[in-house]
């Protein structure tokens, strides 16, 4: 349709303030693109300074994913009103990029088409933008009610220190006057054609419709005024982007091409390319320049959404912890600290990023479940950050005296909680109790090794299900050994708290113990356990299992042969954070399930959404402040859909889930077995296992 | 200012049920882990603490072996500048004044202002060194101090008295105040931190260095000494209600209502 | 028949339970002489009541000593002692007394034995019992035979007080000197807020300790005590935690209680604290470790869960008050 106006309309042709139009524009597009390439220039200063982060390994997987995730937009339906419109938005704006591009060729070149949009081509992408613009005006309508009426939770943290909804309306504003815009440049033009209301062109119809009736000059003024107002609305649209958290527009695709592809339970080394600790001036992250660049890129991607908040357990039940104001506030700093205009602020003179910009009580509130990070649309990593500020805090001393406990214990007696080193091995009992587990001494060999870490071999309620696996195991022909007092902690709650050194110095000393000993292969009831040896720098060379996929296999191999336990009572399972999210088992403990005949039934927050029970990070043992327990809150969902009975594979689970039971009064209502202790009682047949 | 911690290394006997050893004149060690005495790591940090707000210098100071070393490095690796280990065979078996008197040779012989040390050992539980120690010194002490802080050359201390109350002192500098557990919140050592520190170099000094007449000091000076370590004899004790939590709960309220508790 | 000296204590501005403890240890250890130190400003009065238990009581009637400072004390009493020359001394192993003992038995030259629970003789050198880690183990300790003297720190609440004691003592006034320890300085006593609890006269007690685990646990303590119409009391790593105020804090570095009944729930039952339990009363104990240390000093326990005991016991009271 373009061209069809007198040419001596068309804005190219025009005069503006005495200029002719093209120079005028041509000033225009070149001051915005060198403010826009200026901005952007500025943001990568600290980029620059920050640490490295190799992130161009693997080229064809982080293409997938950033068709999947990026363009595909596959996280944005979780939550699916915000996610449709944000969709169609998201595609809307693909589309009408190439509209953008010829309403600024219009500028120079009067009639101007895209090469290949010329045509009966050009026509048909005309309705298709059309068609667009409308659906992208009524989703900006739509969100615009959203956020004002109807308020919803997720947008309103109760721990923002700085209002930043009005970004979001000055957005929303800004795209619906582009959308106008265009369609009384197309609508004026219509009407001064006098063209009839077209359904190929509905929008630019609506607006001719509107200023049907006027004279002449009002539509050349009209398409004249419109064309300005699009591309300097546009124009201006792109300088504000790196200003705003829609810098997540320029950064979320590459954020998404430049994902963490390490499995997630993998914690990021101390300093990439660094291997030895001691090397190391200062550890962790104490000022904004310590992060990586690809951690500070994070934080310009974060759009605020809130998604990662929302589905954080910590935040549910009322810590200082909000992951989406760790994102928030830190791009806050980095933009305070590296100005558009004048100089960098010094590290001294800033507020403390560890400290101040991110209190302590909301990094010590982490169970590091890692549901923030599989809600995020833009693939920001939290973990890692967080793991890091802990590490400085730990390098500085600056660490509760709750946990200080824990920690010496570790490194005294290779467990948490003090208990004698000696006695570690004592769960497979002494004489009439004495499981055919066998105590391996060193050069001894086996075909499994039971790996327990410290829970199951001390705590005992625990103790029951080592047990009742080893138990299993025995029965089905396998045998196992332990390391007895030679074993100590895995030292994955040490890492995830930060003693990074502590860390290592337990895991070289279950190494060495291994190394001692021939076995075919690891098993673990424990998934922390089981993330660190297959994921935390053990490095073993031999397979891994966690229990859930022992037992599965055996009853599959036929074996281990359960009964089917037709108690017509309802069954759930809850995901554990270490099992699921950070490796991916779903199906295994649901394969047992399955196989015993149960009546599962899934709670909403199921699989990769599964809500942390409470007990990463030594949360046993923290006090740090909150409203309520995250275990009571798992144990209503489990409650919401009917269970009689919770089903876990994870020590921390089981302890969590049980005190829930006690405190809220559940007790006889709502039973909590581990997944072990649920195969024995069908192997058993005998219901007062 | 110049500010003198004294520490000491202690077995961690908390959580663990504590044997005594065949000579009957120790514990059993076998499986003990050692760490720094818990209210000497209180003292650490309130050293530390001084030091940062008015400038000056900390200095930890152990008597004892070489396994002692361990809580001097860690002092270090908290902040202390420098650490002193007072190591001789002739001050093995000394008694409470007999550390004492080693550590009154070695602190006269350098200026301080302040000295600061747990008011007692989890281990002998003794509390006499710090107390001693400040009267064979000839400075003013207070014992079981609960805030601490240094204005001038006076320091103004909390310690606990009698009937769960608090009180407030003055004490003029040099003084030595022995703290109680909670005075603060010790920072954390990481293992990271100990490593940083181990090829600091700590001075030894001896009797001959101290200027010590070995008699003074050791089993040869003690005047109180341990005979023989023994368990509690297990007392007749309480009456342990029997039966399911229902029954033993059952039969206390009895027992409650018998006392006129009802 | 070595003479003794005992130092008495005034807890708010009365005689401590240790005088009468520290008298008769005295004399069970063989002094047929035992006399008091009295310190304080307007003692009279007590003066004449100690004359029930002890052969002299030495009067030091002073403004200085109107608040018990260690270092006052110990400087007031040092050349008084070489001066009297008892064989013993004797001082209640307190606050005030870990406070001035070492400096004491500096001064005077003396071999000091601390927190002595047992004398088992004093004819040759001084044979004693203490604990040590954390009361976990016995020790036979001895003092080896000194002519000056010794000096001995009691725990009090170890040793029994004569019944009726009647020893018919005189009263004998001593001069103070003037600045005593002027290196120290009295600043103020910090009292407790106006309107806490005073868990002193309270008949029956709830204690609570480390057991409870968390704050938000104390719930369940505060409904079984108002079931009970008792006062709640607690050990002092409650406080530590700043979970309770150290108004309900019981322990010998707390408050000393006399209730009729106490019931002591997930408490060790540490000397520290049982040292604040006084009179006897009848004892509770709800803990998960059979080895608690309480159970001994308990009349009645319970080995369990207490997060199951509890709410349970609290249910079963209601049901009994009907």
């Amino acid at each position: 349709m373009a061209g069809q106006l007198s040419t001596s309309y068309a804005p190219a042709s025009l005069q503006v303030l005495g200029l002719p139009a093209p120079a005028v524009h041509s000033v225009l597009i070149l001051v915005a693109l060198a403010t826009f390439c200026f901005i952007l220039w500025r943001r990568a200063a600290v980029l620059r300074r920050a640490n490295p982060d190799p992130r161009t390994d693997q080229v064809l997987e982080r293409l997938k994913k950033l068709l999947v995730i990026g363009f595909g937009q596959a996280r944005q339906p979780r939550y699916l009103l915000a996610g449709v419109l944000h969709i169609l938005i998201f595609f809307g704006f693909l589309i009408l990029s190439l509209r953008s591009l010829t309403l600024l060729g219009e500028g120079f070149v009067v009639g101007f088409n895209l090469p290949g949009l010329g045509g009966a081509v050009g026509e048909w992408y005309a309705t298709l933008k059309d068609y667009t613009a409308l659906i992208v005006l009524a989703c900006c309508i739509v969100a615009a009610i959203r956020r004002s009426v109807f308020k919803p939770a997720r947008y309103h943290d109760r721990h923002a220190r700085k209002s930043h909804g009005h970004e979001a309306y000055l957005i929303l504003g800004l795209i619906s006057l582009l959308m106008i815009a265009d369609a009384f440049y197309e609508g004026s033009e219509m009407a001064s054609l006098e063209i009839p209301f077209g359904a190929a062109l509905p929008l630019a119809s609506f607006a001719s419709i509107a200023v049907g009736g006027g004279s002449e000059t009002l539509f050349v003024n009209l398409h004249a005024t419109s064309f300005w107002v699009h591309n300097v609305a546009l124009l201006f649209f792109l300088c504000y982007l790196p200003l705003s958290k829609h810098f997540h527009v320029i950064s979320a695709l590459p954020n998404v091409f430049l994902l963490n592809l390490n499995p997630v339970g993998r914690v990021k080394p101390a300093r990439h390319g660094v291997a030895n600790l001691d090397d190391i001036k200062q550890l962790g992250v104490g000022k904004l320049e310590d992060f990586t660049w690809k951690h500070i890129l994070d934080f310009y991607s974060c759009t605020d959404c809130g998604r990662c908040t929302d589905h954080c357990p910590s935040y549910a039940s009322g810590t200082p912890l909000s992951p989406r104001m760790i994102s928030i506030n830190c791009r806050d700093l980095a933009y305070e600290s590296y100005p558009v205009f004048g100089k960098p602020v010094a590290p001294d003179k800033r507020p403390e990023l560890v400290g101040q910009v991110v209190r302590e009580e909301e990094l010590w509130a982490c169970t590091t479940c890692g549901a923030c990070e599989e809600a995020c649309p833009v693939t920001i990593e939290y973990i890692d950050k967080i793991v890091d500020m802990r590490r400085f805090l730990v390098d500085e001393g600056r660490v509760p005296a709750s946990l200080q406990k824990p920690l010496a214990a570790l490194e005294k007696h290779g467990n948490p909680y003090g208990k004698m080193a000696r006695k570690r091995g004592d769960w497979v009992g002494k004489k009439e109790e004495a499981l055919e587990v066998e105590v391996l001494k060193k050069g001894a060999e086996t075909d499994t090794l039971i790996f327990t870490d410290s829970c199951a071999a001390y705590d005992p309620r625990i103790i029951e299900i080592s047990r009742a696996f080893a138990e299993l195991m025995i029965q089905a022909g396998v045998p196992c050994g332990t390391l007895g007092k030679d074993e100590v902690d895995s030292g994955h709650e040490a890492r995830r708290i930060g003693e990074e050194g502590l860390f290592e110095t337990l895991r070289d000393q279950n190494l060495e113990a291994m190394e001692e000993r021939e076995f075919k292969s690891v098993v673990t009831c424990d998934p922390h356990a089981y993330n660190a040896l297959s994921n935390g720098g053990y490095d073993l060379g031999k397979p891994v299992h966690h229990h859930s996929q022992r037992l599965a296999e055996l009853i599959e191999l036929g074996k281990l042969k359960p009964k089917q336990l037709n108690d017509g009572k309802r069954y759930t399972f809850h995901d554990p954070c270490y099992l699921g999210r950070h490796n991916g088992e779903y199906e295994a403990p649901r394969q047992v399930l399955k196989a015993l005949g149960v009546n599962l039934v899934e709670m909403d927050r199921s699989r990769n959404r599964s809500f942390c029970c409470g007990g990463g990070s030594l949360y046993l043992f923290y006090e740090g402040e909150s409203e309520s327990r995250m275990g009571e809150k798992r144990l209503q969902m489990a409650a919401d859909v009917g269970a009689d009975v919770v089903v876990t594979a994870c020590p921390f689970c089981l302890i969590n889930l049980e005190d829930a039971v006690k405190t809220t009064g559940r007790e006889g209502k709502i039973e909590v077995l581990d997944l072990a202790e649920l195969v024995q009682r069908a192997v058993v047949g005998d219901d007062s296992v | 200012m110049e500010i003198i911690v004294c520490v000491k290394r202690v077995p961690d006997t908390a959580e663990l049920e504590v044997e005594i050893d065949r000579s009957g004149g120790g514990i059993e060690e076998r499986d003990l882990a050692y760490g720094i005495n818990e209210w000497d790591n209180f003292a650490v940090e309130a050293a530390l603490a001084i030091k940062e707000e008015h400038g000056g210098k900390v200095t930890a100071i152990t008597t004892g072996g070489e396994d002692d070393e361990e809580v001097l490095r860690r002092a270090l690796a908290m902040g202390a500048d420098e650490a002193l280990h007072l190591m001789d065979s002739a001050f093995e078996g000394s008694d409470a004044q007999g550390i004492a008197t080693i550590l009154h040779k070695a602190i006269s012989a350098r200026p301080f202002d302040l000295i600061l040390t747990g008011a007692i050992s989890s281990d002998r539980s003794s509390g006499q060194v710090g107390g001693m120690l400040a009267a064979k010194l000839g400075i003013p002490q207070v014992a079981l101090a609960t805030d601490l802080k240094v204005e001038g050359s006076k320091a103004i201390v909390t310690h606990e008295v009698e009937g769960g109350l608090e009180r407030v002192v003055e004490l003029d500098l040099p003084a030595l105040v022995s703290v109680q557990t909670g005075l603060n919140e010790p920072r954390y050592v990481s293992i990271r931190g100990i490593r940083k520190v181990s090829s600091m170099e700590i001075p030894i000094l001896g009797s001959g260095d101290l200027g010590l007449d070995a008699a003074a000091v050791g089993s040869a000076g003690a005047v109180v000494t341990v005979e023989e370590l023994f368990l509690p004899p297990k007392v007749e004790g309480a009456e342990m209600l029997e039966g399911d939590e229902e029954e033993m709960v059952e039969q206390l309220v009895a027992k409650l209502r018998e006392q006129g508790g009802l | 028949m070595a003479d003794s000296l005992v130092l008495v204590e005034l807890v708010g501005g009365e005689i401590d339970d240790s005088a009468w403890e520290l008298a008769e240890a005295a004399r069970n250890a063989g002094s047929e002489k035992v006399a008091a130190a009295l310190l304080g400003k307007d003692v009279a009065a007590h003066a004449e009541t100690l004359t029930k238990a002890f052969d002299v009581v030495h009067v030091f009637d002073d403004a200085q000593l109107e608040v018990l400072d260690g270092e006052v004390s110990a400087a007031l009493l040092a050349p008084f002692v070489e001066r009297t020359a008892p064989a013993m001394v004797f001082v209640p192993h307190t606050n005030y007394g870990m406070d001035l003992a070492p400096g004491l038995a500096v001064k005077t030259d003396r071999p000091l034995l601390t927190d002595i629970i047992a004398i088992e003789s004093a004819n040759d050198g001084i044979q004693a019992v203490r604990t040590m880690y954390g009361g976990k183990v016995h020790a036979k300790v001895k003092a080896v035979p000194c002519d000056r003297g010794y000096i001995l720190t009691l725990r009090p609440g170890s040793f029994a007080p004569a019944d009726n004691p009647a020893a018919g003592g005189t009263i004998n006034t001593e001069e103070v000197p003037a600045a005593l320890a002027p290196g120290r300085r009295f600043v103020e006593t910090i009292q407790p807020d106006a309107g806490e609890v005073d868990i002193t006269q309270a008949e029956v007690l709830v204690a609570v300790g480390r057991g409870i685990e968390e704050e938000e646990n104390l719930e369940i303590i505060d409904s079984l005590a108002e079931a009970l119409g008792a006062e709640v009391a607690c050990s002092r790593p409650v406080v530590d935690k700043k979970w309770l105020s150290k108004s309900r804090q019981v322990g010998t570095s707390g408050l000393s209680v006399k209730p009729k009944i106490y019931i002591a729930i997930g408490i060790s039952g540490s000397f520290q604290h049982m040292g604040g339990v006084k009179g006897g009363p009848f004892i509770a104990a709800i803990n998960k470790d059979p080895a608690a240390p309480i159970f001994s000093v308990a009349n009645v326990g319970i080995v369990g869960d207490l997060f199951d005991i509890v709410p349970l016991l609290e249910e079963k009271i209601n049901e009994a008050k009907g």
